[in-house]
């Protein structure tokens, strides 16, 4: 299976598990920024970890400091491999403009409808570097 | 760098222009990691400074020394540059989450940039002022260039309300009382997420405070940005005006029982029998809440400590009157600059239960802190604070 979302953030091509969330996350307060691990007790994903993972995020909730949160995943080398949304999130994505503008390396950001997100789920997905969504295994 | 970030930001959200706004209030001062302090200070070494009036959010230190951050070295040193780097920005050290009520309060239909959920909600519902949910990094970059991206409830055909939540099937003394607000606000976020709504049924203005609890707890557990209550809020004479004469899109009749699940969702210690510590002030404390404080304690010596967190703008009258001492000497912990949310405060405990009247609080505390949370009312928190115990006077909904 292969789709061709719309690319919100460009950065490098990657190859990670899939974490698809099934509810929305606050990065700040849900997300440990020096981990990635899901801190939030109540998200039902709590305890997974998202650094390396292509994260399939069906929306964002609750702080403007997401984009700080996901700013420092990327300096530590904890962020996502990818981040999919269903639709652009200014707060969040502005974590990856700042890092481009910081000259790190940043994880693509992709849009594709979250009807579809459940078909990654278990899987291990490639994101080409045209932003191609492939699962590999 | 900051003009890049604002048009990267507009591209983004597929806006057509920029505009220009009248103030920012900055929540990048805050330490998450290395990275921020990186960034505020690539601003600077720029030569960047704030167009136009910028309050500045919670840092992760007290800078006032209220109280004691464990926050170690080099993370503190980091922190306290990244505070540094704000300042030579130009923005105010107002180092709170409450500027509104710290004598920053744009006009009605004004346009500004603000960022922290809370502020972003109260600039929007409570002032009528025009604000996005600005992210960290886009406030200041906002500030700095003085232009916003031309977007969402920038423009006003994007702030009418488009969902009715009726609260008319709630008693009035539910209504009345101070627990009504953050559990309201805490259903509401949930059921609207990023839609705008406008809540009818209530029958009197509750108070800026309430409106304060309402917003934080409803931006908390949704992605709320804007909210209205018919006959109270600015842009909400009626809920006909606000619906600008369409037909709602849906309508949530609020009952008994989904106050009293909203309710128990805000706390997940499950039937503790004793408590570790309050915490109150998010966001943060008011003058008048500290009267309603000093009042419930009435002057008796607190069985664990009470976190009150606030800014220096309320601080300065606690001192001058001699009401910080007496309330210290009864076990409250006074906290300014930031919270306990926010950066290691409350000591570290396995186990630990915190108990809060605040909706933001119980959202963030078990993430944050480690602490399990239990929810009352500030009077519950006090007579909880006292006995060491959780105490609870339950008014029906």
């Amino acid at each position: 299976m292969s789709a061709a979302p719309e690319i919100l953030v460009p950065g490098r091509g990657s190859e990670g598990e899939a974490l698809v969330l099934t509810a929305p996350i606050s990065f700040w307060g849900g997300v440990d920024p020096k981990t990635g691990r899901i801190a939030d007790v109540r998200h039902p994903q709590h305890g997974e970890n998202l650094s390396g993972r292509v994260l399939f995020l069906p929306g964002t909730i609750g702080s403007s400091s997401a984009s700080a949160v996901l700013l420092e995943l990327v300096r530590n080398g904890h962020a996502p491999a990818a981040l999919v949304l269903d639709e652009p999130d200014a707060i969040l994505l502005l974590g990856l403009i700042v890092a481009r503008e910081m000259g790190w390396e940043t994880p693509m950001a992709l849009r594709l409808g979250r009807d579809v997100f459940a078909s990654y789920r278990g899987t291990i997905v490639n994101v080409a570097d045209d932003g191609a969504l492939t699962i590999a295994a | 760098m900051a003009m890049r970030i604002v048009a990267e930001s507009a591209r983004l959200l597929g806006a057509p222009r920029l505009i220009p706004i009248a103030s920012a209030h900055i929540d990048g001062g805050l330490y998450h990691g290395d990275s921020g302090t990186l960034f505020a200070e690539r601003l600077v070494e720029g030569g960047a400074q704030v167009a136009v009036r910028s309050t500045l959010n919670v840092g992760a230190l007290d800078l006032m020394g209220c109280s004691r951050i464990r926050l170690e070295e080099p993370a503190r040193g980091m922190a306290r540059r990244m505070m540094e780097a704000y300042r030579k920005l130009g923005c105010e050290q107002s180092w709170t989450c409450a500027p509104y009520q710290a004598g920053h309060r744009p006009d009605q239909g004004s346009d500004v940039a603000w960022g922290e959920s809370n502020a972003v909600v109260f600039c929007n519902s409570v002032l009528g002022a025009r604000t996005n949910r600005y992210g960290d990094f886009l406030d200041i970059a906002c500030a700095v260039t003085g232009r916003a991206p031309d977007y969402g409830l920038h423009r006003a055909e994007n702030r009418r309300a488009r969902l009715v939540f009726d609260v008319s099937g709630l008693s009035a003394p539910f209504l009345a009382s101070e627990i009504a607000w953050p559990v309201l606000g805490s259903l509401y976020g949930r059921e609207v997420g990023n839609a705008v709504g406008v809540v009818t049924g209530m029958p009197r203005h509750p108070g800026e405070d309430a409106l304060k609890a309402f917003g934080a707890a409803a931006a908390s557990s949704g992605a709320v940005g804007l909210f209205h209550i018919a006959g109270v809020t600015r842009e909400a004479p009626d809920a006909e005006t606000v619906l600008a004469g369409a037909a709602p899109e849906a309508v949530t009749r609020v009952s008994p029982e989904m106050i009293a699940s909203a309710r128990a969702g805000l706390s997940t210690a499950a039937a503790p029998k004793v408590i570790d510590a309050v915490a109150i002030g998010s966001p943060h404390l008011s003058p008048a809440e500290f009267d309603t404080l000093e009042r419930l304690i009435a002057g008796r010596r607190l069985g664990v400590p009470i976190y009150a967190c606030t800014g220096r703008h309320v601080l300065a009258g606690l001192e001058q009157s001699g009401r910080r001492k007496a309330l210290e000497a009864t076990g409250v912990v006074i906290v300014a600059d930031t919270c306990v949310v926010v950066t290691p405060i409350l000591p570290e405990l396995a186990g630990g239960v915190l108990m809060t009247n605040s909706g933001k609080f119980a959202h963030y505390a078990p993430g944050n802190t480690g602490y399990s949370v239990l929810y009352g009312s500030l009077a519950d928190c006090v007579e909880s604070a006292v006995l060491g115990k959780p105490s609870f006077t339950d008014i029906a909904a």
